[in-house]
């Protein structure tokens, strides 16, 4: 592709566009900021009737998320919090690393020594992710009581590697697809073995992608929310069941409490997604559009 | 085995070359084709080489299994067996079962039923409803998507100071949790304590309930897809905004192009590849749309903002209709194939003009 000595048409634009554009992407974060800051009010702040932006902060909501005050009076229990955060980060993790060691080992396949029909699996491949979750968990939830399987840490992580393997493989292919293969020629004309070829040459140039390939996975993993509430037990629980529980079941919502929860939920989010900038197009798209 | 790996190193370098001077388009097919034949006929790249090593015999299975011609298949294999597993044994099991008469929580074992299930759940004028439901919500979001996602990145097309801390803020509700903007937004039409609900109430009387008409709550559910979703085509849209070669606008300028005529025969262009993605692609995602009518208005008021998602996971898991369910998971999935072709087939054009 010869864009590169193309110069692109971006203009430059000065602090008058910074104010316009601050403007609407103010207006556009309102409802994140609102959360954010509902969470650090009290009570009678939250519910106060012009929206109050000056207010005493308070971490209390973020108290009542770990622990819940007894009815009877002095002691606190435990609200499970801590162990559902513990379970989104475990489960995700796990079944991200896995999925992303098959995944990338695929894609390189994928890329490098195509089978006949290497856009057909490609395709199949893509589709167990497009398809309509809705459709997977009927059978997979019948299957996992069967085999003794929902509710345990074993059952999900098996279910969001392949969830994930999916994304991971596209991802990866995109990536590996995007090398400059007359240097791994070069490398295989002064005799490397394919397996050095693999080591020492591609991957080292697809690791910034790979990690941004991971933290994308386990945000994607973090935010799920129908295969875990099939499958996950009082054990396995992740934040998004948690945290829809927490309306289901009262009569009144404490929104001071369930946008602590939020703010804690989404922070990583937000915080990943600007360190993940760059690749965040190619990301949302499965790596089937890079620039 | 060394000498196998010797051999595919003189085939491999030796299709190199011919490779690189393929076009950027070629399909993957033939350049795997290319390799196939170079790997397949190793001696004719290597004229004059030594004669065929009796390696295949001599390492055994190992040797079998590790041969150049299996590199791609052993390397894909893990990845095939845990999707056959988890992915498409169930679904192929869930397929059959849409063909039997099945309830979930019954020990009764299933009973051949043919087509039956399809046919109930064609000739259903519920499912039909739930269908319509579905492409109001669809055709709402995504074209407010589209409207919304295309103005911002028109803003941000241009490079300005702090250009990347705001376009953060932008794209964050992106990335965030179906479900939690499925809170977000019940705390938002809350009566008395959300901000939208209290916004509303300034210019009308009423106080503003979500679930107390099916126009209102549609609405609901597709503002709070909508705000979701935006930045993603804006995304789209500012990749292809930015791609843009600058001496075609040097040349518009020359030759004294009006805005209009500048966005349409330079601008566009550009776009309308993407957009036409965007749309694809949010029309795959919306159809799907699951956790924020769930959390926020559970279909109701009645059945009105009712998706085909929610009712396939209410057949499914409240009325234990499983086979009933399946058949009409079915039938989405196939909805879903024939919209992720045409995403696939659009992303290929896009590619050869490029």
């Amino acid at each position: 592709m010869e864009k590169a000595r193309e110069v692109r048409a971006i203009g430059k634009a000065g602090w008058g566009r910074t104010l316009g554009a601050a403007i609407v992407s103010c207006i556009y974060f309102f409802p994140v900021f609102f959360i954010l800051t509902t969470a650090f009010k009290t009570r009678p702040d939250a519910l106060a009737m012009p929206i109050k932006f000056l207010f005493t902060p308070t971490l209390s909501n973020f108290y009542s998320v770990f622990f819940r005050a007894d009815i009877q009076g002095s002691g606190t229990t435990d609200s499970g919090f801590g162990l559902y955060f513990f379970n989104s980060l475990f489960i995700g993790g796990t079944s991200v690393f896995l999925a992303l060691v098959i995944g990338t080992a695929a894609a390189y396949g994928f890329s490098r020594f195509p089978l006949r029909g290497n856009d057909t699996y490609l395709f199949i491949i893509l589709t167990t992710r497009m398809l309509p979750p809705i459709i997977a968990i009927i059978p997979i939830f019948v299957l996992f009581r069967v085999f003794g399987l929902s509710g345990s840490y074993t059952g999900i992580i098996a279910l969001y590697t392949a969830f994930n393997l999916p994304f991971s493989i596209w991802m990866a292919k995109s990536f590996f697809d995007d090398l400059d293969r007359d240097i791994e020629d070069a490398a295989r004309m002064d005799g490397s073995s394919e397996w050095s070829v693999f080591r020492k040459i591609c991957l080292p140039q697809v690791y910034g992608g790979l990690a941004a390939t991971f933290v994308f996975a386990v945000i994607l993993t973090w935010n799920e929310f129908l295969f875990a509430l099939m499958l996950t037990g009082t054990e396995t629980r992740t934040v998004p069941v948690a945290i829809a529980r927490t309306i289901g079941g009262q009569v009144g919502v404490d929104w001071g409490l369930l946008s602590a929860i939020e703010t804690l939920f989404i922070i990583p989010v937000v915080i990943v997604t600007f360190v993940l900038q760059n690749q965040l197009l190619r990301g949302v798209t499965f790596g089937t559009i890079r620039k | 085995v060394r000498n196998g790996a010797v051999r595919l190193v003189g085939g491999g370098s030796s299709s190199g070359p011919a490779r690189t001077f393929l076009p950027p388009g070629t399909s993957f097919a033939t350049r795997g084709f290319d390799i196939m034949t170079s790997i397949a006929n190793p001696e004719t790249s290597m004229s004059g080489a030594a004669a065929r090593p009796p390696s295949r015999s001599a390492a055994g299975f190992l040797g079998w299994l590790m041969s150049p011609e299996r590199r791609g298949p052993l390397l894909i294999t893990p990845a095939l067996v845990v999707l056959f597993v988890v992915n498409i044994f169930p679904l192929m099991w869930s397929f059959g079962l849409s063909f039997f008469e099945y309830k979930a929580n019954r020990i009764a074992a299933p009973v051949f039923k043919g087509l039956g299930n399809y046919e109930d759940v064609l000739t259903d004028p519920d499912i039909w409803e739930r269908f319509q439901h579905t492409a109001t919500i669809v055709v709402g979001s995504v074209a407010v998507q589209l409207v919304v996602g295309f103005l911002l990145a028109l803003l941000f097309a241009q490079e300005f100071p702090l250009r990347r801390y705001l376009l953060m803020l932008v794209l964050a509700p992106m990335m965030l949790s179906l479900s939690a903007v499925g809170v977000f937004f019940k705390l938002f039409y809350d009566p008395t304590l959300g901000f939208i609900s209290r916004f509303i109430s300034l210019f009308t009387p009423e106080t503003f309930v979500i679930l107390s008409t099916p126009a209102r709550a549609t609405i609901a559910v597709v503002l709070a897809d909508a705000w979701m979703w935006s930045p993603f085509v804006m995304l789209l849209v500012l990749a292809g905004l930015v791609s843009v070669p600058k001496y075609l606008y040097e040349a518009a300028e020359i030759d004294r192009a009006g805005w209009w005529r500048r966005f349409r025969t330079i601008t566009f262009p550009y776009i309308r590849s993407l957009l036409l993605l965007a749309l694809l692609f949010r029309t795959i995602e919306t159809f799907k749309i699951f956790d924020v009518v769930y959390i926020l208005t559970e279909g109701g008021p009645g059945s009105s903002t009712e998706t085909v998602s929610v009712y396939v996971y209410r057949l499914a898991f409240q009325f234990f209709r499983t086979s009933v369910a399946s058949a009409l998971g079915y039938i989405m999935l196939f909805a879903v194939i024939v919209l992720t072709s045409l995403y696939l087939y659009a992303i290929q054009t896009r590619r050869a003009e490029a």
